[in-house]
């Protein structure tokens, strides 16, 4: 079936002879089915209304279950009723409207511009019409659906009325499309069964959809209105049956609507109707139209491969077995094609379906694979099994950056996890303690070559957030490349032939140096330097001749000094990554970043790698010297608590004597825990594991070391010293008012001796605090995206290279000032130097 | 704006590069070779037509945000530096959020012969708002004589805060005892009096209103400062010892009314660069200054959110997507609006392509034609 392309969508209010020429069946019976189980005619469950059962046909279009869309009905309400949601609309129109008339109580002018001013007209609060001089009526409206005029109820039947006086020329200044008595309804419409389908539970009963239960409810009451209406009731009654008929009217169209009770189900759950169905996140619009749900994806556990490469990703042998991606049977294939199917749908590289010219789908199974295997010609299309460099699409949730979703060439692997290269942990944020992540596989050629040329993992190591790799190396990697390109580093003949075969290079067959074989996988002509993160910051750096081997000088691709770790190759600082993908492009550099990886680990695995507690230990002068800055910050402290007791301290500008004193203390906190870091970093052992990751930056920094090993410092709630809890004091242990350092949340212990009672308390204050922070502000910062989303989704760059919205207007006249695309170049700018080296290069040839 | 190559290079850009040349001491003739090169790396490193902008930009802001911690005070430690600051996450959903109430700030340079400390503390002082309250010792009302008591500080002088209250306030009687000053208003309940009495505290005596709090610090280029807690630019900016081209208020509004919509959009990027650096977070000046952009295209700053940017958008679907779903659909209804569904989530919704990045291309194939060139 051709179908067309929707062009766009126009809302309006349904009129009565609309909803009745739409609709398949009149509703007259509140009953859904007869004795038997059969749905009654003209009953809420109409086999005209659509086919909810299969193997049954739709009475009024003929169409199976799936294929029959519903059919609307409607039913004709004994008395108009107004509708909830236009309520406050109905009552602006009634205050403008006059009550005899019928004209917009404004002048001839304004209704000849035909601008819609109802929300104006309505804070004039015109007295009299200046059509006909009438005086205005006094108009009250009581939420959600009842009116008084001059205290006198105005009940849906008379307001109808009103509005149907309103001439046709009146309405553009109302802002109506459509007359408004539509507002106040006469027929209901009835939506199919489709809409609301049963269930059958297990015990054979059928369960109704809310919907269905509200609509027998007003269609019940509308009945009993009728039948009252025909026996004469007094008016007292059928006010109260038409008021009844009015809240189930309301409270289908929505049940949460301000002031009116929610209509309930038997068991007190409030009932789902229209307007619940479609709001909130679970509603239609965010999760049905807006999230949609796909098929040729899977999620599994995933876990880290150090062999594989960072464009690929590893996928069990039974997803790739379900996957499958169409492929054209082709002259040029049909053998292979033949092949395929012949492998049936149980052995990799196989087929599942074969989907004939002209369009019928069979499934390929081990009994009818030969058949089908002989029936295919060109023009077939074979679903065939996932194979190695197949492309698919990778995703971990929160999704909340571009490189949420990257494409990666499939790799068919044993067992049961996705596998994916270390590097590639930083921009999907993951781990590997029970992380799954989502893969799908694109269906068709174009989105297959879109995904390949824009999402590849190699075209996004470079974030646009911060224009610097993202997609860089980390923890093992860097202690890893440490011990392979730090001074005196040398590997044995056999060492090199295993670290070489890593990357599938000869061996030069003798012993090397560490840096030589870090320089065997540079590119040739790559020139650079920069100082490594091992730098311990000297007043004069003396470059080349650095003693701690901190400066990295790379010479024609050879690395001569220094040592590569986490200022060369981490994320968002990779100096040596981003030049190489700036210069020789992104396939080089996922290159780069595939051998470094294999090498560096290799290099890891071969000299082992591990901390200890005995790693911390410092020496006895250190030990002392930390001693002596704890002692002497505590006397200053005491002297200043001294000092603010005795009314002796001098506040400072803008600030309370209490507060310059928790100022004061806050520093000196600050101060000890600063001056026995630096202790520590010149007392620590610096062959120590724990003290080279520190140092290269694969993992932790000196704050933790010299928490770990000397002091863990100033505790705070709040970004206060820890000052709740008894009256005056902390804990018991202390005096009250006791403003010292230890009463206050100072802990002066560090976690290799052990916290005291009292100072683990104040650690698991701030524990508890930070913990507390981290998982409240996922759902601010999560909103926050969502709106920012919403705000600027429809910018985009046009041809003319303004950024415009989707109204047209233009946003800037060139996108970031300058057009430049940060995900393009070097940290928001372009790299002279890089353009300098550039032309340099050209000099030479 | 240059052209070199067909390639236009931006004035900043340019700039950057002459400042380059004149640094590393680069001769003219490979300075034109080097502009050319300089050409090639611009176009290439250029936004492609279609590419979603404003998504990148949403994402790189809001990406680091979930990084951001929650605590809203900090304690700067700089002596003498006012301290209390909303940071982090919550300053930037302040910010998107264009609230009209929230911590406001100015940072105030004195002109160069005031740039020292005594009179950076006196300017500091001078223009710190002073009410009825901070120069009284205490108030009270008398019940007795249903009138209202206020006795003032020594070096204040009554005569002129009598004229001054009869000036403010009407249907009052004021006298006036040494430093105590009766007011004996003309309506005298109870309440009535409880009423003045509050209004009379609240009147301004001195300094300039709406600076709360001030204080005085040396910046990084030993320049004196002066902080101060809340903002009023306009009062400012007319006061004459200050260089009132330094003058910085975190007030949006503020600054929109005084120098403008651009100034105010520079404020927004501002304000939100400044909290992401201050968590060390590094996000490109460019997707920031989209989205402040956005909030000011319309020559009004309006808020990212229901009410603002997102609430005033063309397409009903879209907004009804984003949230009040029944509001926007029954508002549609009502003015019988037509949505051309032209933009994201509108066609996601359909189910067509969204026309941004691939998707803004339209190719259309005669296969006619290309059936009869085959033939040929």
């Amino acid at each position: 079936m051709e179908v067309g392309k929707v062009d766009s969508i126009k809302f309006e209010i349904m009129s009565p002879y609309m909803i009745k020429k739409m609709a398949a069946v009149k509703i007259e019976k509140p009953e859904l089915y007869d004795p038997d189980g059969y749905p009654i005619d003209g009953g809420l469950m109409d086999l005209r209304l659509g086919v909810i059962d299969p193997g049954l046909r739709c009475k009024t279009c003929g169409g199976k279950m799936g294929t029959c869309p519903g059919h609307f009905g409607y039913l004709e309400l004994t008395k108009p009723v107004i509708h909830p949601l236009f309520a406050k609309k109905i009552y602006q129109i009634l205050k403008v409207t006059c009550p005899v008339c019928g004209r917009v109580m404004t002048s001839d002018e304004n209704i000849a511009k035909k601008k819609p001013m109802l929300n104006k007209l309505y804070k004039s609060a015109p007295k009299t019409c200046p059509h006909c001089g009438a005086k205005a009526t006094e108009i009250k409206f009581q939420k959600p659906t009842i009116f008084y005029e001059d205290g006198k109820d105005l009940n849906p039947e008379q307001i109808r009325e009103r509005l149907e006086k309103i001439p046709d020329s009146d309405l553009p200044v109302l802002g109506i499309s459509t007359r408004p008595e539509y507002m106040i309804l006469t027929v209901l419409p009835i939506p199919p069964v489709t809409v609301r389908p049963s269930i059958v539970l297990e015990t054979g009963e059928r369960s109704e959809d809310d919907l269905t239960h509200k609509l027998i409810d007003i269609v019940r009451i509308n009945d009993r209105l009728k039948k009252n209406i025909e026996l004469g009731a007094p008016d007292f009654i059928i006010d109260d049956i038409w008021q009844l008929l009015q809240y189930h009217v309301s409270t289908y169209f929505d049940n949460e609507i301000s002031n009116l009770p929610p209509a309930r189900h038997r068991s007190g759950r409030a009932l789902r109707t229209l307007a619940q169905r479609l709001t909130k996140k679970e509603g239609r619009f965010r999760g049905n139209l807006t999230g949609k749900r796909v098929n040729f994806s899977a999620r599994t556990v995933i876990s880290p491969d150090t062999m594989i490469s960072v464009n690929e990703v590893g996928i069990p042998e039974v997803i790739a077995k379900t996957l499958t991606v169409p492929d054209h049977v082709t002259e040029k294939n049909i053998d292979e094609m033949r092949k395929i199917v012949l492998n049936g749908p149980d052995v990799l590289n196989g087929a599942n379906y074969v989907v004939r010219p002209d369009g019928m789908r069979k499934r390929v199974m081990d009994l009818n694979k030969e058949e089908i295997a002989k029936e295919i010609t060109p023009g077939y299309i074979v679903e065939r099994h996932l194979k190695d460099g197949d492309i698919v699409l990778f995703n971990r949730q929160p999704s909340l950056h571009r490189m949420s979703i990257m494409a990666h060439k499939a790799k068919i692997m044993p067992y049961r996890t996705f596998r994916l290269n270390l590097c590639e942990t930083i921009p999907y944020n993951a781990d590997f303690d029970g992380d799954e992540m989502n893969l799908h596989v694109p269906q068709t050629e174009e989105a297959r070559i879109e995904a390949e040329k824009l999402m590849l993992v190699e075209n996004n190591i470079r974030s646009p957030r911060y224009g610097l790799p993202v997609i860089a190396f980390k923890h093992d990697h860097i202690s890893g490349c440490y011990f392979l390109t730090r001074e005196g580093a040398k590997f044995s003949k056999e060492e090199v032939a295993y670290l070489l075969n890593l990357i599938g290079k000869k061996s030069p067959g003798h012993e090397m140096v560490g840096k030589e074989l870090f320089s065997l996988i540079l590119p040739d002509d790559l020139n650079m330097e920069f100082v490594s993160s091992y730098c311990v910051g000297c007043d004069t750096c003396l470059k080349d001749k650095c003693p701690y081997d901190s400066y990295v000088v790379i010479k024609n691709g050879k690395l001569l000094h220094g040592i590569i770790d986490e200022a060369a190759l981490g994320e968002r600082k990779g100096k040596l990554l981003n030049k190489i993908d700036m210069k020789y492009g992104h396939a080089r550099a996922r290159q780069f970043m595939d051998e470094l990886s294999k090498l560096a680990l290799g290099v890891l695995s071969l000299r082992g790698f591990t901390i200890s507690i005995s790693d911390f230990d410092i020496s006895d002068d250190g030990e002392k010297k930390i001693k002596d800055t704890k002692k002497k910050f505590e006397r200053e402290a005491e002297k200043l608590v001294e000092n603010y007791n005795n009314g002796r301290m001098e506040k400072l500008s803008g600030m309370t004597q209490e507060k310059t004193l928790e100022m004061y203390m806050q520093q000196i906190a600050s101060k000890v825990s600063d001056q026995t870091g630096k202790v520590i970093k010149n007392s620590v052992n610096d062959k120590s594991s724990a003290v080279i990751m520190a140092k290269t930056g694969a993992r932790g920094s000196y704050v933790n070391l010299s928490q770990t090993a000397a002091i863990v410092g100033q505790e705070s709630l709040e970004g206060e010293r820890i000052n709740r809890g008894y009256t005056g004091r902390t804990t018991s242990h202390f005096k009250r008012g006791d403003l010292g350092l230890k009463a206050r949340g100072f802990v002066e212990g560090n976690y290799r001796h052990g916290l005291n009672a009292i100072e683990f308390f104040f650690d698991a204050i701030n524990s508890r605090e930070n913990l507390m922070d981290k998982s409240l502000q996922t759902r601010h910062s999560g909103y926050m995206e969502r709106r920012l989303v919403s705000a600027l989704q429809d910018l985009r760059v046009e041809y003319d290279g303004t950024v415009r919205d989707n109204r047209g207007v233009i946003i800037q006249f060139m996108p970031g000032s300058d057009s430049l695309d940060p995900s393009k170049i070097n940290h928001g700018e372009i790299d002279l130097n890089l353009v300098r080296e550039n032309i340099e290069g050209e000099n030479d040839d | 704006m240059i052209e070199i190559n067909g390639v236009e290079i931006p004035d900043a850009l340019m700039e950057r590069f002459d400042k380059y040349c004149k640094d590393k001491g680069i001769n003219e003739g490979e300075r034109d070779r080097l502009l050319k090169e300089y050409a090639k790396f611009i176009q290439r490193s250029r936004y492609e037509p279609g590419e979603a902008v404003g998504v990148i930009a949403a994402q790189s802001i809001s990406e680091p945000a979930t990084q951001m911690t929650m605590r809203s005070y900090t304690m700067a430690s700089t002596v003498g530096r006012l301290s209390k600051v909303t940071l982090g996450l919550p300053r930037l959903i302040e910010v998107f959020d264009a609230r009209k109430t929230f911590e406001r700030k100015m940072r105030i340079y004195p002109k160069k012969e005031y740039n020292n400390r005594e009179s950076a503390l006196e300017i500091a002082s001078e223009i710190v708002e002073k009410k009825v309250s901070d120069i009284i010792e205490k108030s009270a009302i008398d019940l007795l004589d249903l009138r209202i008591e206020l006795h003032l500080k020594d070096k204040y002088d009554s005569e002129q805060i009598k004229t001054l209250l009869e000036k403010k306030i009407k249907r009052i009687e004021v006298e006036t005892h040494g430093h105590t000053i009766y007011v004996i208003p003309e309506k005298n309940g109870i309440k009535d009096l409880r009423e003045i009495k509050l209004k009379i505290l609240d009147i301004n005596v001195g300094g300039i209103k709406g600076i709360e709090e001030a204080g005085v610090f040396q910046d990084e280029n030993d320049n004196w400062v002066i902080e101060t807690y809340g903002s009023n630019l306009k009062k400012i900016v007319e006061y004459d010892k200050i260089d009132h081209t330094r003058v910085y208020t975190n007030d949006i509004y503020e600054v929109e009314k005084v120098f403008g919509i651009e100034a105010a959009r520079n404020v927004i990027a501002m304000e939100a660069k400044n909290t992401l650096d201050k968590q060390g977070l590094d996000v490109d000046v460019r997707h920031i200054l989209m989205a402040a952009d956005t909030m000011t295209a319309d020559g009004k700053i309006k808020s990212v959110g229901r009410y603002g940017v997102s609430g005033s958008k063309g397409s009903v679907l879209a907004r009804a997507n984003f949230e009040e779903t029944i509001k926007h659909l029954t508002r549609a209804a009502f003015r019988g609006e037509i949505d051309p569904l032209e933009s994201i989530v509108e066609n996601v919704m359909i189910g067509n392509v969204s026309p941004v990045g691939t998707g803004v291309v339209e190719l259309g194939v005669d296969i006619e034609k290309i059936r009869k060139q085959k033939k040929k």
